[in-house]
């Protein structure tokens, strides 16, 4: 058990020192220097160096690299060009919205995704599984951001249910109450990722239902519920369980869809913004601690699936 | 005590798969079912299990086990009606025990249903000491990737016993096993059929296995039983010519000829079984008679009997 431990982080920190890298590159190797575009076009040659000067941008590539990989291991990942403040404060101000936005979708995700796929499952073939099957496909193939514009459509131009856009922190007036306003953005996001672990989630089922193991399980006559709970699920499970890792990925590409919107002051938008202005230091913080993010879900995925499959301890 | 009289089994709206069977087996006895793969070996035991597949079904005749009619019923409704059990060991024992829970969960479980007022763990113990696993009580807490394929089937084994059957069926239990492993499963199953007083339906191709394990014999040929003998009169005088054919088919040491004799041709498909005798297009004595209509019962002797226009032995009579 602990060398498993050990080899799995090993590996994400490999991962994370080799992502670190192509972070680091990519961004300067797009054409646009940040330089002109923070002193405009009429800046005069002295000005652009002083300011390449102060961001460290006329060191060879390798120390700046080191300089940044080396500072943010110590929490510093630089001074946004835009706001003139640490990285870290940009991010930890999005933070809240986005960690909340979520936790909320993984909860629905979890919530829906899994006893609907159970049921679709074991009512396999009849209209309940076609309707629920059917629904799933819709939801998993229409984008997003439409799914978001229909719920503010519905429950908040329409109803009045929810509020249509803004997150004002639940530190504020209105506490935990704020958390309606990211009941619809949670549902758009959580809406195709539910469906997708909906259908694999039957499909792992149906695939389990034809083991060899569970006829002996039905041989021995326990009842069906057993069988499908104690046999059934737990083996399907492994399957959904590790596409949690992947259901994560994709949660942070399309929350920057759906942060836009809402309006919702997330990481997400952050990013967006930050591309838009060059803000080369907040995009890479961004993207670095999303990278470190995806590796402990993972690694988290990988120590469970451990507790959840036996077999695994000899690979 | 078992009772399985004219049993038919179909594809839903489809061919029949079997096409009337009818066997008995009691208390201490082991009969052998004997035939090529398809020929509808594990449709028969699945069937008397109540474990169909969901695309078949019973669609004729009876099983019944200790006067109780026990047909249409899973093994859960079996339970819950306290009516007489059949267990059953399969064929691949890697693959027949669910490999994220323990041994002794798995025993337990059985256990828990049919003998509520035992201690699942005391009880697991007693029937992996009577499978003779060593070092039981250790073993409860091992994971099935933990054992070898033996072993496993010795667990399979304790797993039927766990459900009190009064009936036990092996399909094919040792095909997957190595040749020494094998000879200790079949001793434990013959010792377990002395001892409890079950009855066994033994299910095989290996007709060596046969004359080592059974009482009696039925030979089984595209959905259809179509030979029934003790051991000692099947082997020594076969009445149809299948039956002779996969005998014919067996090895011989003393023989000087490379080649292992074979039935020429391959057994039907379900839904492509031809009119009258299933095995006609493959039989040397086939005549036009053997191509339509309903093939008459011969008999051999004392409860050796076969569905035959040509029966190889001449004393035989209609």
């Amino acid at each position: 058990m602990g060398r498993y431990v050990l080899r799995r982080t090993g590996a994400a920190i490999a991962t994370l020192i080799a992502a670190s890298i192509v972070i680091f590159a990519f961004i300067h190797l797009i054409p646009g220097d940040p330089v002109y575009v923070m002193l405009g076009d009429g800046a005069t040659p002295e000005q652009v160096a002083r300011l390449r000067n102060r961001l460290g941008l006329d060191e060879p590539l390798v120390f700046q690299y080191l300089i940044w990989a080396g500072s943010a291991l110590q929490g510093d990942l630089g001074q946004s060009i835009f706001f003139e403040t640490p990285v870290t404060q940009v991010i930890a101000e999005g933070a809240e919205t986005s960690i909340l936005l979520a936790v909320i979708t993984m909860f629905w995700i979890v919530a829906f995704g899994v006893p609907v796929g159970i049921l679709a499952a074991i009512r396999q073939g009849t209209w309940i599984d076609q309707g629920l099957s059917g629904l799933a496909m819709l939801l998993a193939s229409v984008p997003t951001f439409w799914v978001g514009l229909y719920l503010i459509l519905i429950f908040a131009a329409g109803l009045g249910w929810f509020p249509s856009s803004g997150f004002p922190s639940v530190f504020d007036d209105g506490g935990l109450y704020n958390l309606r306003y990211l009941i619809l953005p949670s549902l758009a996001l959580a809406a195709p990722n539910a469906a997708l672990i909906l259908r694999l989630t039957r499909a792992s089922m149906l695939d389990v239902a034809r083991e060899d193991y569970v006829r002996t399980a039905r041989a021995k006559g326990i009842p069906p519920y057993r069988v499908v709970l104690r046999h059934i699920l737990r083996n399907a499970l492994l399957a959904v369980v590790s596409a949690f890792g992947f259901t994560f990925a994709a949660l942070i590409s399309e929350a920057v869809v759906t942060e836009t919107v809402f309006a919702l002051p997330g990481i997400g938008r952050t990013v967006v913004q930050s591309i838009l202005r060059r803000d080369y230091p907040v995009i890479q913080g961004v993207i670095l601690v999303i990278v470190c993010l995806y590796l402990i879900i993972n690694l988290l995925v990988d120590l469970s699936y451990r507790f959840l499959d036996p077999r695994v301890e000899l690979e | 005590m078992l009772n399985v009289d004219n049993l038919v089994v179909s594809l839903r709206n489809g061919p029949q798969i079997l096409r009337g069977v009818s066997f008995g087996i009691e208390p201490g006895e082991i009969l052998a079912l004997v035939g090529e793969s398809g020929s509808g070996k594990s449709m028969t035991s699945l069937a008397l299990m109540g474990l169909l597949p969901p695309a078949l079904a019973i669609t004729g005749g009876t099983v019944s086990l200790g006067g109780t009619e026990i047909t249409h019923l899973a093994p859960h409704q079996r339970v819950r009606r306290n009516c007489g059990k059949v267990a059953m060991v399969f064929q691949e024992p890697m693959t027949s025990l669910n490999p994220v829970l323990r041994i002794g969960e798995q025993i337990g479980e059985a256990v828990r249903v049919h003998d509520p007022d035992a201690v699942p763990a005391d009880r697991a113990k007693e029937l992996l000491d009577m499978v003779r696993i060593p070092d039981a009580a250790h073993q409860l807490s091992a994971y099935p990737h933990e054992l070898s394929g033996g072993m496993r089937q010795r667990v399979m084994i304790a797993i039927a016993l766990a459900c009190r059957p009064q009936i036990l069926i092996a399909d094919e239990p040792t095909t997957a096993l190595d040749v020494t492993v094998q000879r200790q499963v079949l001793g434990l199953i013959r010792d377990l059929c002395d001892r409890l007083g079950v009855g066994v339906l033994f299910i095989t191709h290996d007709l060596g296995v046969v004359a080592q394990m059974a009482e009696r014999v039925a030979v089984m040929y595209a959905g259809m039983l179509v030979e029934r003998a003790d051991v000692g009169p099947l082997f020594r005088a076969p009445l149809h010519p299948y039956t002779a054919g996969l005998m014919a088919c067996l090895p011989d040491p003393e023989s000087d000829d490379p080649l292992l004799a074979t039935i020429p041709g391959a057994a039907p498909r379900a839904g492509a079984v031809p009119d009258g005798c299933p095995f006609a297009p493959r039989c040397v004595r086939a005549a036009s008679r053997c191509r339509s209509g309903a093939l008459p019962l011969v008999h051999g002797g004392e409860g050796h009997s076969a569905r035959c226009h040509f029966p190889l032995t001449a004393a035989a009579s209609a």
